[in-house]
């Protein structure tokens, strides 16, 4: 119930209209990837696929964020089943990750690391190259959301009421002999191509 | 409640009814691909009238608050439409939040309120100063004109102007008190039913587009047939209007004129923005704002006659 009411608040004030441009919303197992500029993004991202895929998928979080107070934990963990990551470097911050897709689950990751102003994502930390050759059978899905870097820039209190849209792309595969650097910029090309013809 | 209001609101369901029934007729009929794209939007249409006539129909019944905040909530939507697809930077969403949170419900009060002095200048005077300098404190100096003048316009246009027509509520016309829901109820007849007209006259008769580049389906034909039949409608109406009927076609006709401005230029807006609808919300509409682009020019023209003319302080 507190799901549906947050996804209700997150709807009527920044809409989330979900787009599927590249690939239907199916049960695989998949990993989302998306341009990353507030907070709403995980929210908004989670709650654009149908309920049956919500079930299945976690968003990773930061957990210096939505770790931080009981209200953001809850609200992560338990509603948006999300997975908490550690930033700070102690250990393999994948391993909660790769739990996950074990288990034949899909994740969410924002593969910048951190909220950005611009409509375009910056570079790309390599975790999500990471768990691709960990995890072959997962589908990489680019996505692009529009407009939330207007409407709720970092530092902002509150969430003004522009509307957003959830972009899906076409499936990547990693190729046998792609290095790092390579397969991170051809990542986050297949996001910015998704910015194409959006208005912002 | 407000004598007229079942025939009224009778006539409008009687029109609807008739709408729907020859909307199904026509979809068990037509073969082409074109004409059964041309129906099922008809018919999409017909079905958002329903939704739309319904809630004014509840707001009526409920009365001055619930009208009000129908209002309020139809700015904010058209607001969030028009924002959305126009560019702004991030440093600007202190002057936009301003515009959502501060200026949407004080204007809707001061209507609430009868503050018509303040009403006035709300947002042409002290939101026309405040947002530059909200923004301003950014110190973000990158297409800073632009951006003002296009969250300005945003405000201007869809609550400023909007709230004109709840704002037909609290004028005072001498030996009409107590009756003021039915100006609002002419102003929405007539600048939606010549919305429909024009559209109807347009594609049966259509030619000569009055800006081709602007909006190819808004024609001369369409605008004069179905211009003239909303002001004729307009003038049927006088009864439930404190004007003659000669006057009732003038103010009719100044609605029909002035809905046309509105579309025409919204439709512009939107070009040049880059898109063919406002949004997605009414199925069939395109967005809130698509249906409210004539009522926002009609509105504070209707408004500003009849208290120039009819009105007392």
């Amino acid at each position: 119930m507190i799901a549906d009411i947050l996804i209700g608040l997150t709807r009527f004030l920044v809409g989330g209209h979900a787009r599927w441009r590249g690939c239907a919303p199916e049960e695989r197992q998949r990993i989302y990837f998306a341009n990353h500029s507030s907070h709403l993004d995980t929210i908004i991202l989670w709650a654009a696929l149908p309920k049956a895929l919500r079930r299945t998928t976690h968003p990773v979080a930061a957990l210096d964020y939505w770790g931080a107070t009981p209200i953001r934990r809850f609200i992560a963990v338990r509603v948006l089943n999300a997975v908490l990551i550690d930033r700070s470097g102690s250990g393999d911050p994948l391993a909660p990750l790769r739990g996950a897709l074990d288990d034949g689950h899909s994740l969410i990751l924002f593969p910048e690391g951190t909220r950005q102003a611009e409509a375009l994502p910056g570079p790309f930390k390599s975790g999500i190259y990471h768990l691709a050759k960990a995890h072959p059978q997962a589908e990489l899905i680019p996505v692009y959301l529009t407009n939330l870097a207007r409407a709720y820039p970092k530092g902002a209190i509150l969430p003004a009421p522009i509307s957003c849209i959830v972009n899906f792309g076409a499936a990547l595969t990693l190729t046998a002999d792609e290095i790092k650097e390579d397969f991170l910029t051809r990542a986050r090309a297949a996001v910015c191509d998704l910015a194409e013809g959006q208005s912002q | 409640m407000t004598s007229g209001f079942i025939p009224l609101f009778g006539g409008v369901f009687t029109l609807l009814l008739v709408a729907s029934v020859v909307g199904f007729i026509l979809s068990r009929r037509v073969v082409s691909e074109t004409a059964r794209t041309t129906v099922a939007n008809l018919n999409d249409r017909i079905k958002a009238w329903w939704l739309m006539v319904g809630l004014f129909c509840v707001a009526f019944l409920v009365g001055k608050t619930m009208t009000i905040l129908l209002f309020a909530l139809t700015s904010f939507y058209c607001l969030r439409e028009f924002i959305s697809i126009t560019p702004t930077r991030p440093e600007d969403h202190r002057s936009i939040a301003a515009a959502f949170y501060l200026f949407i419900p004080l204007q809707y009060w001061l209507i609430a309120t009868n503050w018509q002095g303040l009403f006035a200048i709300l947002i042409p005077v002290w939101a026309f100063l405040l947002l530059p300098v909200l923004a301003v404190l950014k110190g973000e100096t990158q297409d800073f004109l632009p951006r003002t003048a296009r969250i300005q316009w945003a405000l201007m246009l869809t609550v400023y102007c909007i709230s004109h027509a709840p704002a037909l509520l609290i004028l005072k016309v001498p030996g009409y008190e107590g009756r003021n829901f039915l100006l609002l109820f002419f102003l929405i007849t007539v600048v939606q039913l010549s919305d429909v007209l024009q559209y109807v006259f347009g594609k049966l008769f259509g030619r000569w587009p009055v800006a081709p580049r602007v909006s190819p389906s808004k024609t001369w034909e369409g605008l004069v047939g179905g211009g003239l039949s909303a002001t004729a409608i307009g003038a049927g109406l006088w009864w439930i209007t404190p004007f003659t009927p000669l006057q009732s076609a003038a103010l009719a006709l100044a609605i029909v004129l002035a809905g046309f401005c509105g579309g025409l230029v919204l439709s512009a807006v939107k070009r040049s923005l880059g898109a063919k609808d406002w949004g997605t919300m009414i199925e069939g509409h395109g967005g809130a704002l698509d249906r409210m682009d004539s009522v926002s020019f009609a509105a504070p023209v209707f408004f500003h006659l009849t208290n120039y003319f009819f009105a007392v302080l």
